[in-house]
């Protein structure tokens, strides 16, 4: 589903390579988790990947099924099934969650020559995934994301992920600013969506989101490359060493 | 289906989308009609203006007027204050007078209208038959009804629904019929809220304004439908100077529609307007304007100048006025459309987007005057910017000492999109008593990257997105204006911005 060749980036304004050859490969179907200190570049691996701007790619290359996907424009990504849950997701004042989904999804499906979906059919469907969420109706007619708790805006990622169908989703740090009950309806939402075609890359710092989202494979960043994978077990055992034992092994 | 109201704006907005993309991104008015035109000579002075009067078949006061205002405007200079650029107008380089040939003989219905005329409204999406629908909206209960006065240049070619509206009192004409079947009501009210006196543009367009709309509200009357002038400039060349008078008598409602487009030509226009509004007790007036004149070209070559003075007098207590605008076009604009609050709880609202890009420049805002008790106002200004635009707001808000209890809120944000164009604001307060209430909020913002981002990685491309940030800014704007204008609106913010990122 998703592959990554010696990826190499570095920043567009500054002479500061954050990526080093990162090696990833991803099978359908399959959830892979990334862990690792801070500074290692997980998140900027997640911004490269769909397309943000700042980044210049030195050398390697990434793949959606067999497609390059490093040239392409950040929504034509999109529609060709790139999904990134934000870390810290952007208010959009004024702008109606409802609406916003509705624009996305339609956006999307014009892009990949499909019919737009009717509103009728949108608001069936966007109300049933959004009482899955525990997301109210209240919720969704907000402004996007403005005034709405950490939890909130977790959660929303997660009811655009769900109205989006994305084929690859990244979640970054999803967890983040959670309250235990709040990453447990996160990993609910998130484990709804695998079907076992569906491929997720799961970038966190702690264990126990891993716990809820149980992952296929485990991975260790550090000092933009993967030093490390192993089975879910690698996971736990960076929980209780934390990771001066992992970062030796490999200087 | 229990739908409700977020399916309303759901389809707005969507569709605002699909409407930017259905359209080719120019502007889209910028075809011109061919047509024969009768023309006054070139320049400006007192025959001139005795020509004006006399094609329009004008009374001897109405005359005597006129020359009052040209002999007054000829000792005025041009106020350069405002904070925009133009090259100099050449007043006697203009035509003050441009009419088509065929309107020689005022046609006594439309079907003696030129075809050429009618196919020009056609094509602009305005309804001259007496059916309906602006924008194709359609009420569930049947067609929503809209009488149009259709003024081309100088002329007005027609109002529709004018035996409707009579039978329920009200009149609505072009304002030179008004001059010579109702001189009594123009006798009492034309000048009398912005005086000749008021301003250069305003003296300019009293002693050459050709043409605009009448609307007068009887007593106890809730207008049954609205009210809307189309303005279409075709003439090279010429000064467009229209003037609108509406009077709302006792408790009367009136919702009023001004909508503007103009040909897109190498050399500006100027267009200079007066609309007076006269509210007496409990009157309710809602005036709105989409202006989406020809906003000259990405170099600033062309474009209509718009200079106008728009004033409405709260005469009644606890009468109401609300002036919503949507102001895209025009290369230079220059226009405050302002509130005198006489009456005591009397109340003006005023809700504007004001949109420059490329090298477009608006000095824009709006007056507030408090001499009642216990008045209020409230302002809502969103001002974008994108290109090299320039974009101003200016208002004033002044209490008087007899304003006891009086307020108002005002809120003017600026949304810059690009680095290189400028948002300035330029609030005046005055408060001369200690009991009124005065809130200025001000904010200024980037369009984010980060937000841009955002949508695109959620499948939308730069422009939608763009536009749907825009839509989100300008939001409570676009919901005061009636629907029929809103969605144009919403098309209109959108296609206004087409290149302007990047």
């Amino acid at each position: 589903m998703l592959n990554i060749k010696n990826l190499h980036v570095k920043l567009e304004e500054e002479d500061k390579q954050i990526l080093k050859g990162v090696n990833l490969s991803l099978e359908p179907g399959k959830v892979h988790a990334i862990m690792g200190p801070n500074g290692s570049g997980k998140s900027t691996l997640s911004y490269v990947l769909s397309g943000k701007d700042g980044y210049e790619v030195t050398d390697g290359s990434a793949q959606l099924e067999g497609v390059d996907i490093l040239d392409m424009e950040a929504e034509e990504r999109a529609a060709a099934g790139l999904f990134l849950a934000f870390q810290y997701p952007v208010e959009i004042p004024g702008v109606g969650n409802m609406t916003f989904l509705r624009t996305a999804v339609n956006a999307q499906r014009k892009l990949r020559g499909e019919e737009e979906m009717s509103a009728g059919e949108f608001l069936k469907v966007v109300r049933a995934k959004a009482k899955d969420l525990k997301i109210d109706a209240d919720m969704l007619k907000r402004p996007v994301n403005v005034g709405f708790s950490g939890g909130e805006k977790k959660r929303n990622e997660i009811l655009q992920m769900a109205m989006l169908e994305p084929k690859m989703c990244i979640l970054d740090e999803t967890d983040s600013g959670l309250d235990v009950d709040a990453m447990k309806l996160v990993a609910q939402g998130v484990n709804a969506l695998r079907d076992g075609k569906r491929t997720f890359l799961v970038i966190t710092h702690y264990q126990r989101l891993l716990d809820h989202i149980k992952p296929d494979v485990v991975h260790i960043m550090a000092n933009g490359r993967i030093i490390k994978t192993g089975g879910p077990e690698l996971a736990l055992e960076v929980e209780n060493n934390g990771y001066a034992d992992l970062l030796e092994e490999i200087a | 289906m229990a739908m409700d109201d977020v399916q309303v704006k759901d389809g707005v907005d969507a569709e605002t989308v699909e409407a930017v993309k259905a359209l080719s991104g120019t502007y889209k008015y910028g075809w011109n009609t061919e047509i024969e035109m009768e023309y006054a000579p070139k320049g400006l002075s007192e025959d001139i203006v005795r020509l004006i009067s006399s094609k329009n078949d004008e009374p001897e006061w109405m005359l005597d007027w006129r020359l009052a205002a040209y002999r007054r405007w000829l000792e005025l200079k041009e106020p350069d204050w405002a904070m925009v650029d133009y090259p100099t107008i050449d007043f006697q380089d203009q035509y003050y007078y441009a009419r088509p040939k065929s309107m020689e003989e005022k046609p006594k219905s439309l079907d003696d209208v030129d075809p050429k005329l009618l196919e020009t409204y056609k094509k602009l999406g305005i309804p001259l038959k007496e059916q309906a629908l602006l924008a194709g909206v359609e009420a569930p209960e049947g067609e929503r009804r809209v009488a149009v006065d259709a003024v081309f240049d100088s002329v007005s070619v027609g109002t529709t629904f004018q035996a409707e509206l009579r039978k329920a009192g009200v009149i609505f004409c072009s304002i030179s019929e008004a001059i010579r079947e109702h001189p009594e009501l123009v006798r009492q009210y034309l000048g009398s809220v912005v005086p000749v006196s008021d301003n250069y543009y305003a003296t300019l367009n009293s002693a050459v304004f050709s043409d605009g709309s009448f609307v007068y509200i009887p007593p106890g009357v809730r207008c049954p439908m609205e009210l809307s002038t189309y303005f279409r400039i075709n003439a090279e060349n010429t000064g467009q100077f229209e003037r609108t008078l509406i009077i709302a008598d006792k408790e009367s409602y009136v919702s009023y529609l001004e909508g503007c487009t103009a040909p897109q030509r190498d050399v500006a226009q100027l267009h200079a307007a007066v609309v007076e509004l006269v509210l007496l007790d409990d009157a309710e007036i809602k005036y709105s304007t989409v202006q989406n004149w020809f906003p000259g070209d990405e170099n600033g070559k062309g474009g209509i100048y718009n200079f106008v003075t728009k004033r409405a007098d709260c005469r009644g207590h606890r009468s109401k006025v609300m002036w919503t605008q949507v102001e895209t076009g025009s290369a230079v604009t220059w226009k405050y459309p302002s509130c005198v609050l006489r009456g005591d709880e009397s109340q003006g609202e005023f809700y504007s987007i004001a949109i420059a890009n490329n090298m477009q420049q608006a000095d824009t805002g709006t007056k507030m005057v408090h001499l009642g008790k216990n008045t209020k106002s409230r302002i809502v200004s969103k001002g974008i910017s994108a290109g090299r635009a320039q974009n101003t707001y200016r208002g004033l808000v002044s209490m008087h000492p007899k304003a006891k209890n009086s307020r108002n809120y005002t809120q003017c944000d600026s949304l810059l999109i690009g680095d290189k164009c400028g948002a300035h604001t330029v609030p005046y307060i005055e408060v001369k008593n200690n009991s009124s209430r005065v809130e200025h909020e001000a904010t200024t913002s980037k369009v984010d990257d980060d937000q841009l981002f955002y949508c695109r990685s959620r499948g939308m491309d730069e422009e939608e997105a763009v536009a749907l940030v825009v839509n989100g800014f300008c939001k409570e704007v676009l919901q005061a204006l009636p629907m029929e204008f809103a969605m144009e609106a919403q098309a209109l913010v959108a296609i206004s911005l087409e290149g302007s990122v990047g």
